[in-house]
């Protein structure tokens, strides 16, 4: 089952620290760019769409749904399941799919956002099936 | 001064060996340098150029070119794309020639993977700096998911099957069996495939490369050279390189970075896919090649899984030969990097010294693939096109 693999822990650095800041908070956040009004995903300092630097962060509802999926099922002391997971806002995320049977996951299925510990206690984004 | 004829492959050589416990990186680089001047008909001091990436040991070219013992050199470039590294070490080398910076380019490549007990599902230390890679770490990005999650949605989009992935890796076997070096000698059919144990879904153990040691090397030169030399003489004809990405979070895993890249290479060539009738189409997994297939050009985008099917990648048999060295589903892929034995099969091909069960008759052009690093995250890619002077 998923929760028997630990999730080994984000690299914290001055550039994504408020994002791993909020993800402690349960916050899912983006980045948007005042200069071309797109989201991107993962954040920058600088818009990867337009090259502006008036970038600011959002707060993402967390929800979505699986664009693609894998279950990693060898290899890996525990089984688990890998996902992009598409952004009701528009932009795809990678992360894990939990609190789910892993036979029975589906691209195009609505997830939502929840926070697990990793190995050294900080907070991550996964996705759970909606019920 | 058009690209085309202004350089040509002159040497090749893969090392014989699949395991190489007994052997230091730098030793199996010197060894395949040494292999690959050797069928060239040249020597260590008419090299002026030398091309190496990250499989190199020490500082870009510097341990190296010292190590091998290079001293007149005019040009360097340690550009590294993962496993599609060489086939643009090939298309740099190929410009430097044709702008008179050098005359005779070496590049080398070799790895201990499968000594060193490496495997496509661990996450690879060299994304431990990349800005991703902080955010992507909890996640644990390895070859096998980001493969994986390409092949799932693929199917999800197109239909394609597992069924019709297994084809590339039956069609690989066919060659193989011919070929005495290759890690996996068995010929193997889509239910051998389908009962090998699934890794990660939808990629079975069978739609993955083998892990294998030792490497291989390429003699890029001058076409006055090339004329001097013994072996038939292949020019090169177009390139193009490319990378792609997660886009800002615009992800789509239907298509690689050759959709940019190819289209470049074939105009250079003033060729179309319908002419081509051997590819070596880097193969790290099954998946990989359906892709390409599509991003080549060789049919539509969609229709990999259709065109692969029943045994159409089969040489003498198929519309299209790919990799009819067994390639990295069933031969080799040392340093866990295809490109370099990606060239060097083609090579073959166009010399008329690939197997005779496996030879293309009276080849005139091959085309050789790449993607490099994570084909479902963040890849490099590289096509070439080569011909034989007639």
């Amino acid at each position: 089952m998923s929760q028997a693999h630990r999730l080994p822990s984000p690299i914290i650095n001055s550039e994504n620290k408020p994002f791993w800041d909020a993800a402690q908070n349960n916050q899912l956040t983006l980045k948007f760019c005042n200069g071309c009004n797109e989201l991107h995903y993962y954040p920058r300092t600088i818009c990867p769409h337009c090259g502006s630097d008036d970038t600011v962060w959002v707060e993402s509802k967390g929800l979505g749904e699986i664009y693609s999926y894998t279950v990693m099922r060898r290899g890996v002391e525990f089984p688990f399941a890998m996902a992009y997971v598409r952004l009701n806002e528009g932009i795809s995320i990678l992360t894990h799919l939990t609190n789910c049977d892993f036979d029975g996951l589906k691209i195009g299925q609505k997830v939502r956002v929840v926070f697990q510990e990793t190995q050294d206690g900080m907070k991550t984004h996964l996705f759970e099936p909606l019920k | 001064m058009s690209f085309a004829t202004n350089a040509c492959i002159a040497g090749i050589y893969e090392h014989p060996l699949r395991v190489a416990p007994n052997h230091t990186v730098a030793q199996l680089h010197a060894e395949v340098a040494r292999g690959a001047l050797l069928d060239a008909g040249l020597t260590l001091n008419d090299v002026d150029a030398y091309f190496c990436a990250g499989d190199a040991p020490g500082m870009g070219p510097i341990s190296m070119a010292d190590y091998l013992g290079l001293k007149k050199l005019s040009y360097l470039d340690s550009t590294d794309t993962g496993g599609s590294s060489y086939l643009a070490h090939v298309n740099h080398a190929a410009r430097a020639i044709a702008t008179g910076q050098c005359r005779v380019a070496l590049i080398t490549l070799a790895g201990r993977p499968k000594s060193e007990g490496s495997s496509g599902t661990q996450v690879r230390s060299q994304y431990a700096g990349a800005p991703d890679f902080a955010f992507e770490k909890p996640y644990s990005p390895a070859p096998l998911n980001m493969y994986a999650m390409c092949a799932m949605r693929h199917m999800y989009e197109f239909g394609t099957t597992s069924e019709q992935l297994a084809w590339v890796k039956v069609a690989a076997s066919h060659h193989a069996q011919h070929n005495p070096n290759a890690a996996l000698k068995d010929v193997l059919t889509v239910e051998d495939v389908l009962s090998s144990p699934m890794i990660a879904d939808p990629l079975h153990r069978a739609d993955c490369c083998v892990v294998t040691d030792s490497g291989g090397a390429l003699i890029v030169v001058h076409p006055d050279i090339a004329k001097t030399l013994k072996k038939p003489v292949i020019t090169m004809m177009g390139a193009g390189e490319s990378t792609k990405g997660q886009m800002g979070g615009k992800v789509d895993l239907t298509y690689s970075g050759l959709a940019w890249a190819a289209p470049r290479a074939f105009a250079e060539a003033k060729l179309t896919p319908e002419q081509i009738r051997y590819a070596s189409i880097y193969d790290s997994f099954t998946i990989t090649v359906l892709i390409q297939l599509e991003d080549l050009g060789f049919c539509k985008k969609g229709e990999g899984g259709r065109f692969v099917e029943g045994g159409q990648l089969i040489s003498g048999k198929g519309k299209l030969a790919f990799n009819t060295d067994g390639g990295g589903l069933c031969n080799n892929h040392p340093a866990n990097r295809g490109g370099m034995t990606k060239v060097i099969e083609a090579v073959r091909q166009l010399r008329g010294e690939a197997h005779p069960a496996v030879q293309v008759p009276n080849l005139e052009f091959a085309l050789a693939s790449g993607i490099g690093g994570a084909l479902g995250s963040r890849h490099g890619a590289a096509a070439l096109i080569m011909g034989r002077l007639q």
